[in-house]
């Protein structure tokens, strides 16, 4: 063997070497996890989770996963349910489309779930949600608040009010509390959220006898908003809703107030992350609003108790999506509870039953839609911090 | 073997059986296996697809996803939204309708090739990466755009037609396509196009029209894949087909060694199957992937799955 085939061989080997590697990897903590998870006998339930840790939603994603996994560690300490444990099983979807109907196909038949809860975007949880509906395996969601989530199937559930509720109450609050009757609207065409959010608000705004002069758009992702605000600016308006994501939305009022527009900015509970404050800064925020499911601040000894175990935990004051998330979770263990089994059908009607539950974010109940009905809260910035202003009964 | 058929064809014919018997056995294995296996089966298509234009004929495109969209699209229209329309024609039987989709999808995206071509295949090297990588954008905006399927949330309730058999069949088909055409008289056009344009016109080649044909041919099947994505995975994002997917497959063909078919088949079901071991690692996942990627081009430069061939060496000797 000549000097150069003995290096040929050699990187041959180290590829190889690469490529077992994960294969063996896996291979173990699988391994490990099958002999740890069982605990005191029993199966324990096997709960999947499929939530955006990384990619563009991450925030929410992360939030939201938080929230859930206080809920699982609670019923455990609690000596589970049924007398098993409960398995909770996180796959990323990594904020990208096409991932999550794969992940749930995995959960169905490798993990042997008995129920799905996620997504926090409505497009994500659109992709899963048809096969949870045809596996007969029940879905919740914690914070989709699209209508045709839900409209799925009659296995799919939400925790969460959805946007027509909220394009009304926002329209209402626009309407009464802003004294506005001339609005702009800057919605996000890539995200359905956005959309959705903004014609439900222009329905419910211009039936209150208020008028949209002007729409213009973004796409997620952007950085620049200055033409559509120049516009907006142009256009003489007393308020402008931009139902959209904090990424954006953050740089959106930044912009908006070096462009000299003191008007207020509202929108919906994509602005909530406290990641919006960095971004925007604190004084551009000031004159602006969002509607959102859940404040710590509320006083409720359950959402004390919640924000106690989540600083300890976590180190940060939860936010909506970590209250969604926990929801989500002690709703679908409630239905189990009730139901006295993990089989899907007796599932689906005890989480079709669900009523008045107490939850962080709002008593409870499933309507016949299997949408939450449940309040909402105003949120305002003061001071670079945010300010619960009011709630709004449905 | 009959004299009517040459190796390759004859490979075509037993990977087909195979695909068949494996369908027809698919009822025992379970629905995740099933569903990565397909995806396997796509990406083969678009990996083998792109490695005509990329690879083949040396051109650099980064608008696949931008094709696959068009045809996931029209494919799922046509078997959903408009299935009451035309489904009559083939007694609404699916294993006519189906393909039929598929197909209608591939040319529609084909035609979307020869509509981005045919402007910009003048132009090479970095200035075409950047017009298909502008087309692949706008496609995705398009589709935001169109309420008429969905908007930005996508089309949902496609009906499950995706199996085996359709995405392993596409897929034998596919790189017989493409290994027929460069084998043939015609198609050494493209590799001497990749070598060398300036002395392909030289010799009297319309090199325009060869780059044409690797791209609507490309976008052809890019559209197919995408059908059979649409209809696996039952619903479609605009943001699904972004560039970051179109980089993914470029990955593929850079990785299984540009211009080889074997390799470029070996990186498609490597790199689909790795993305789905890594889910154990949770977090670490993307990184462990990027670090592998470094890895393997530091290791492997010239693509993964290369090996002298005796051919090859016959010609680097010479």
């Amino acid at each position: 063997m000549n000097r150069s085939s003995f290096f040929q061989c050699a990187r041959w080997f180290t590829l190889l070497g690469l490529l077992v590697l994960p294969l063996v990897g896996c291979k173990k903590e699988s391994d490990s996890s099958g002999t740890a998870a069982p605990v005191a006998g029993a199966e324990p339930i096997r709960v999947g989770e499929y939530a955006s840790l990384h990619g563009s939603e991450a925030t929410f994603g992360q939030s939201s996963h938080n929230g859930t996994v206080i809920a699982v560690e609670e019923i455990n300490a609690a000596g589970g349910l049924l007398g098993r444990k409960i398995d909770l099983i996180t796959d990323d979807n990594q904020s990208k489309a096409g991932e999550s109907a794969t992940i749930v196909k995995k959960f169905i038949s490798r993990d042997k779930v008995v129920a799905v809860l996620g997504e926090v975007a409505s497009s994500r949880s659109l992709e899963a949600a048809p096969i949870c509906q045809s596996k007969q395996v029940p879905m919740v969601s914690p914070s989709s608040t699209n209508p045709d989530v839900t409209a799925t199937g009659d296995y799919i559930f939400r925790v969460c009010f959805i946007d027509p509720f909220q394009g009304r109450l926002l329209a209402e609050f626009a309407h009464r509390t802003l004294k506005a009757s001339k609005a702009a609207l800057l919605s996000d065409v890539s995200s359905a959220y956005s959309a959705g959010l903004g014609k439900y608000f222009r329905e419910a705004f211009e039936k209150n006898g208020g008028q949209i002069v002007i729409e213009q758009k973004y796409a997620s992702k952007d950085k620049d908003f200055r033409a559509q605000l120049t516009a907006i600016k142009a256009a003489n308006v007393d308020v402008i809703f931009v139902p959209g994501y904090y990424t954006e939305v953050g740089l959106v009022v930044a912009q908006a107030r070096q462009l000299g527009i003191t008007i207020p900015l509202f929108g919906g509970d994509g602005w909530e992350a406290p990641e919006l404050i960095d971004i925007a800064g604190a004084k551009n925020l000031e004159n602006t609003y969002y509607s959102t499911h859940f404040s710590p601040e509320v006083k409720s000894p359950l959402v004390e108790k919640f924000v106690a175990t989540y600083k300890s935990k976590f180190g940060a004051v939860p936010d909506a999506m970590a209250a969604l998330g926990y929801d989500s979770a002690v709703v679908l263990f409630d239905a189990i509870k009730r139901a006295g089994s993990t089989e899907g059908p007796k599932l689906r009607d005890a989480l079709a039953a669900t009523k008045d539950y107490p939850c962080l974010t709002g008593k409870t109940t499933l309507d016949a839609e299997r949408n939450a009905t449940k309040s909402a809260v105003i949120i305002t910035v003061k001071d670079g911090k945010f300010k619960y202003l009011e709630t709004v009964e449905p | 073997m009959p004299s009517w058929l040459n190796r390759s064809q004859l490979l075509l014919m037993a990977t087909l059986a195979v695909v068949g018997i494996a369908q027809s056995l698919s009822g025992r294995l379970d629905s995740y296996i099933l569903s990565v296996a397909m995806g396997v089966g796509i990406n083969i298509i678009l990996a083998s697809s792109l490695n005509l234009i990329n690879g083949f004929t040396g051109q650099f495109s980064l608008g696949h996803a931008g094709f696959m969209a068009v045809g996931a699209y029209t494919a799922a229209v046509l078997t959903g939204r408009l299935a009451p329309q035309w489904s009559p024609l083939f007694g609404g039987q699916v294993f006519l309708l189906f393909p039929a989709a598929l197909i209608v999808g591939g040319i529609v995206a084909a035609l979307a090739g020869a509509l981005v071509g045919a402007p910009s295949l003048r132009l090479k090297g970095d200035y075409l990466a950047i017009v298909t990588l502008g087309f692949g954008e706008i496609i995705k905006v398009i589709f935001q755009n169109l309420e008429f399927v969905g908007g930005a949330k996508g089309l949902n309730g496609i009906p499950d037609y995706s199996n085996l058999l359709w995405v392993f069949g596409t897929a034998a088909i596919t790189v017989y396509t493409v290994w027929a055409l460069l084998n043939s008289s015609y198609g050494r056009g493209f590799l001497a196009v990749a070598d060398d344009e300036i002395a392909a016109e030289a010799m009297g080649l319309n090199t325009t029209r060869y780059k044409m044909v690797a791209f609507v041919v490309g976008a052809f099947f890019a559209g197919i894949a995408g059908g059979l994505f649409a209809h696996l995975n039952n619903s479609i994002n605009p943001s699904g087909f972004d560039f970051n997917k179109s980089i993914e497959i470029v990955v593929m063909v850079i990785l299984g060694g540009m211009g080889r078919h074997i390799g470029v088949i070996l990186a498609a079901i490597l790199l689909t199957v790795l993305t789905e071991m890594l889910r154990e690692f949770g977090d670490y996942r993307m990184v462990i992937y990027s670090v592998l990627l470094i890895l393997l081009m530091l290791t492997r430069p010239q693509g993964l799955f290369i090996w002298p061939t005796r051919k090859a060496a016959r010609r680097q000797n010479a």
